[in-house]
């Protein structure tokens, strides 16, 4: 089965593990994510204006681009999952705006020059954006997703770390309840793994304060690896670079500031998803990991 | 018959005469068919306005009034009482609105206003000159009132219809009555102890010659009307002979099995045979079965049954149910508080350490499970810092409840200084976005935890709770000053919003109570009517209503008391006669009536094959009317002939 896959830059880029881990998973699991022929960066972060509709149309034009392959669209990266869905809820309930957005999609030539498929047709909202987690639940089913682990992540303590992007605001992103979220926790536990749950697992990591106050971001990072320390995580899990990145880079300065800090590695959730489904070290890629996480999982037996 | 009709056009000062030319109107209604008399007057409402009509009546022989003047909503039963007075029918006093629905909307325009009026009460006539005398219904009355709900509101309306010399049913759900106020260990603002203050009124009432009172007991079923109810009574298995037994209590002390204390809110376990408190009312034990050993390992145990010494444990007792006929029904099912499990934020009731304001209300109080003593349920260390929250889910539309649950700011202050008078050395910190002291003496009560109880009052939500390295970590804000705050505290207090009692909710869709969109009870009208329903014979009290305090719930318990007991004065209950009727000549036996009554009021007779209206049931919505294709249903006083005669005079064609 296939379904539209929106990467999104960072997936390409500095995330490159996170992308082929999932397309590795996803492939061992039976769904082939076809990646959309053409896609632009969706924004990165979803507009604080309303009164305007430029903001949108990254996200809006993508969405419009994964309509002509699909119904759905699948994405990995919490901040264009974000940007995707909210944009979408604009075209789906906001009439001015959705004629607006549809006079640019209508003169984007470029694209149906790349892509003879890409007729004028409007963008009403028609695709439903899930997250690469909601298609396993989902599409996929968690307990197909436990049929098919090989390698039951046993004794490995995982602390699932969901960030804001994921959850809030509620009622746009409806993923998940916002203060006690369970998602990745039923993941975790289809896979075997040992799940920590820590308090400060939906507080924010810094985001992107890191380029204008790395100091705020250093200590917002540290509040969540704290946490997840003191309840004895061996691993944190997380489904956004930019989380990914603040949690990891800044264990440095934790280290330094910390008597006692042991620094815990911060692995995206399809890393270990792959470990599971016996899919090897091949795609686990760690070489942008400021905290390396092989020894712990040697320590576990898992490689 | 000739019809001579009396119109009276009113002034109302200059209300209505600052806009009609009202001596116009009554000189240009003088000459049309069927009107008798013809006059105006300043202000048609007052004692001498009323004896124009009725000296009219009787020197002019009339046989129809109309009066045009305000909205009838304000004086229609004025003018048929004096209608009435002076022997005419009061079916055929008729109000003309020239006020509300022409001079109040038309001030511009004196000329349209003034044909306007006109028309409006040629309208009127055209009804008049067709009107019946009409009797209004009369309905047996029987004078014995069920009050659903035993808590403070179900007690006091008891024992005030009692009092008044009625027969009462008190159902209660519970193994005793008291509800949520038998849990309270002291009641703001005196700090009187709640059940000292409670328990008079329960063995008053259930010692009442008058009250039958019921308790494990349910309403499965009420059929009938006003005056007229049939009500099924569940009365629970509790497997206990409670007429025989004496409350000795040797079966709960010896009863092996435990299962978690509900009026403890889960902090303690009580015997699977229990009473629920040691001053419940009636002090007779019951067993729950679903925690019972005898029923749930097919027959091991039966201790209590060997220990009985009167042989009361009957371990077959089926539910038993009970038929009662009353007049009026109260219902007081009271309130629960909003679930701990939908704050997550607060960590959504995983945290012993964060607890509800009712479980907290269990520590203090000295019969409960810390003997009075505030502990912390983790380690059953004293806590040396204590946070409250006002705001629980209430005053949260975003993410909660909208409305404002009234009795928090009082009670969570109420909290904060018991636990300073039980723990002198702790410090008690409150939350709050307001604090709300609306009642006699609730501000004072306020200060002086402030000022002598040294409580810390913090104005600022708190935005999220967790429990870190034994201590409760309260993150919150001080707007005052602009600052974030964080607590490492011992233990936090939820001052959880009030909803109405779940059990309640069941209730009120069998009897077809309208309820709001957060399931409290609506009143019949939000500023004149708060005891009653809008559903004739059933009325409203306590908390089921809307959240109130103590005092609140018994002026409202004593309301509804006084409203049930002026509806048995009369032996006969009366009903306004304007409803449908059915033409038993053309009715074709369709039964579509029967179909789109919402009143259960149209019943088909089999033999006759005919419908017809149950006149002590139909409000007269015209349902039937409409839909009846044979025409067969009308409905009294306002007939198709009326309609279509007051239709042509209103278009003049």
């Amino acid at each position: 089965m296939k379904i539209p896959y929106y990467p999104g830059c960072t997936l390409h880029e500095r995330a490159r593990d996170f992308d082929d881990s999932a397309k590795a998973c996803a492939s061992a699991l039976g769904v082939e994510l076809e990646e959309l022929p053409i896609w632009t960066c969706c924004g990165a972060v979803y507009p604080l204006v309303t009164d305007s509709v430029m903001d949108v149309l990254a996200g809006v034009r993508n969405l419009s681009y994964a309509s002509r392959i699909g119904d759905k669209v699948v994405t990995l990266c919490s901040f264009c999952y974000n940007v995707l869905k909210r944009s979408n809820n604009v075209m789906r309930v906001d009439l001015d705006k959705r004629e607006k957005a549809n006079l640019f999609l209508r003169a984007d030539t470029a694209a149906r020059e790349k892509v003879e498929s890409y007729t004028l047709e409007d963008y009403e909202g028609q695709v439903e954006v899930l997250h690469y987690i909601e298609m396993l639940r989902d599409v996929v089913g968690y307990d197909k997703l436990a049929e098919a682990v090989s390698k039951k992540l046993d004794g490995l303590k995982v602390a699932p770390y969901y960030g804001c992007m994921l959850l809030r605001p509620k009622k746009e992103m409806n993923f998940d309840d916002p203060e006690q979220p369970t998602i990745f926790e039923e993941f975790l536990e289809a896979i075997g793994c040992d799940v920590v749950d820590f308090p400060m697992k939906t507080e924010c990591c810094g985001g992107f304060q890191v380029v204008n106050d790395e100091e705020l971001a250093v200590s917002c990072s540290q509040n969540v690896v704290v946490s997840a320390l003191k309840r004895d995580a061996d691993v944190i899990v997380t489904t956004c670079p930019l989380c990914r990145y603040n949690l990891d880079r800044h264990q440095e300065k934790m280290a330094e500031r910390i008597s006692g800090f042991t620094k815990v590695p911060v692995v995206y959730f399809t890393q270990l998803l792959g470990l599971a489904l016996g899919l090897g070290k091949e795609h686990l890629d760690f070489t942008d990991n400021t905290v390396d996480p092989m020894p712990v999982l040697a320590e576990k037996s898992l490689i | 018959m000739e019809e001579r009709i009396g119109v009276f056009v009113c002034h109302c000062g200059t209300n209505i005469a600052g806009t009609v030319d009202v001596k116009r109107v009554a000189e240009e209604l003088a000459g049309y068919p069927g009107v008798a008399h013809s006059t105006d007057y300043t202000y048609m409402c007052s004692d001498p306005g009323q004896n124009l009509v009725k000296e009219a009546i009787k020197e002019h022989d009339l046989t129809g009034v109309i009066v045009a003047a305000c909205s009838p909503t304000l004086h229609e039963a004025t003018f048929r009482r004096a209608g009435t007075a002076a022997g005419m029918n009061p079916y055929q006093v008729e109000i003309s609105n020239i006020r509300e629905q022409c001079s109040w909307v038309h001030q511009g325009d004196k000329e349209a206003a003034t044909e306007k009026a006109i028309r409006t009460i040629k309208v009127m006539i055209e009804k008049a000159r067709l009107d019946e005398a009409l009797e209004p219904i009369s309905v047996p009355m029987t004078p014995r009132a069920l009050v659903v709900g035993g808590g403070i509101a179900g007690i006091q309306a008891a024992l005030d219809i009692a009092n008044s010399g009625h027969e009462v049913v008190l159902v209660e759900k519970d193994a005793s009555i008291g509800g949520h106020m038998a849990q309270l260990s002291e009641t703001f603002p005196t700090l009187d102890c709640s059940q000292c203050i409670m328990t008079p009124k329960m063995v008053e009432v259930a010692q009442h010659p008058r009250v039958k009172l019921m308790t494990y007991s349910e309403v499965d079923d009420v059929s009938g009307f006003v005056g007229n109810f049939k009500v099924k009574i569940r009365k629970k298995a509790s497997y206990v002979n409670r007429d025989v037994c004496t409350g000795c209590g040797l079966c709960s002390e010896k009863c092996p099995a435990k299962a978690p204390s509900e009026f403890d809110e889960g902090l303690a376990e009580r015997p699977v045979i229990y009473t629920p408190f040691p001053q419940a009312v009636p002090n007779k034990p019951v067993l729950d079965a679903e925690h019972c050993t005898y029923f749930l390992k097919d027959g091991k145990c039966g201790v209590c049954a060997k220990v009985c010494p009167l042989d009361c444990i009957d371990y077959e007792q089926k539910d038993e149910i009970v038929e009662e006929e009353v007049g009026a029904i109260v219902v007081a099912t009271g309130y629960d508080l909003y679930p701990i499990e939908n704050m997550g934020e607060y960590g959504g009731g995983k945290y012993p350490d964060v607890v509800t304001s009712l479980q907290f209300e269990r520590m203090l109080s000295a019969s409960g499970p810390t003997g009075g003593e505030v502990r912390r349920p983790s380690d059953n260390e004293v806590p040396k810092e204590v946070v409250f929250l006002t705001c629980c889910g209430s005053r949260d539309p975003e993410s909660h409840l909208p409305y404002c649950s009234k009795v928090c700011c009082m009670y969570l202050t109420k909290h904060a200084m018991l636990y300073k008078h039980n723990a002198h050395e702790g410090q008690a910190y409150v939350f709050y976005m307001d604090v709300r002291t609306g009642g006699k003496g609730y501000e004072e009560f306020y200060t002086r935890a402030a000022e002598e109880d040294d409580v810390l009052y913090i104005r600022g939500k708190v935005s999220k709770i967790f429990e870190e390295d034994g201590k409760v970590m309260v993150w919150g804000v001080d707007t005052l000053s602009g600052k974030k705050i964080e607590i490492a505290a011992d233990m936090a207090v939820l001052g959880l919003a009030t909803v109405p009692n779940k059990a309640a909710g069941e209730l009120a869709n069998m009897l077809k109570l309208h309820q709001n969109e957060w399931g409290f009870l609506s009143e019949a009208h939000p500023k004149l009517r708060p005891v009653e329903s809008l559903a004739p014979g059933f009325y409203i009290a306590g908390a089921a209503q809307g959240p109130k305090d103590i005092p609140e719930s018994v002026a409202q318990a004593s309301g509804a008391a006084s409203k049930v007991a002026s509806l048995f004065a009369e032996t006969e209950y009366h009903r306004e006669p304007i409803i449908a009727c059915i033409d038993e000549d053309t009715c074709a036996g369709c039964k579509v009536c029967v179909s789109v009554c919402p009143y259960d009021a149209a019943e088909f007779d089999e033999k006759d094959k005919v419908a017809r209206i149950k006149e002590a049931i139909c409000e007269g919505c015209g349902a039937c009317i409409a839909a009846c294709p044979s025409g067969s249903a009308s409905q009294k006083n306002l007939t198709d002939e009326q309609l279509y005669k007051m239709v042509s005079a209103a278009l003049e064609v």
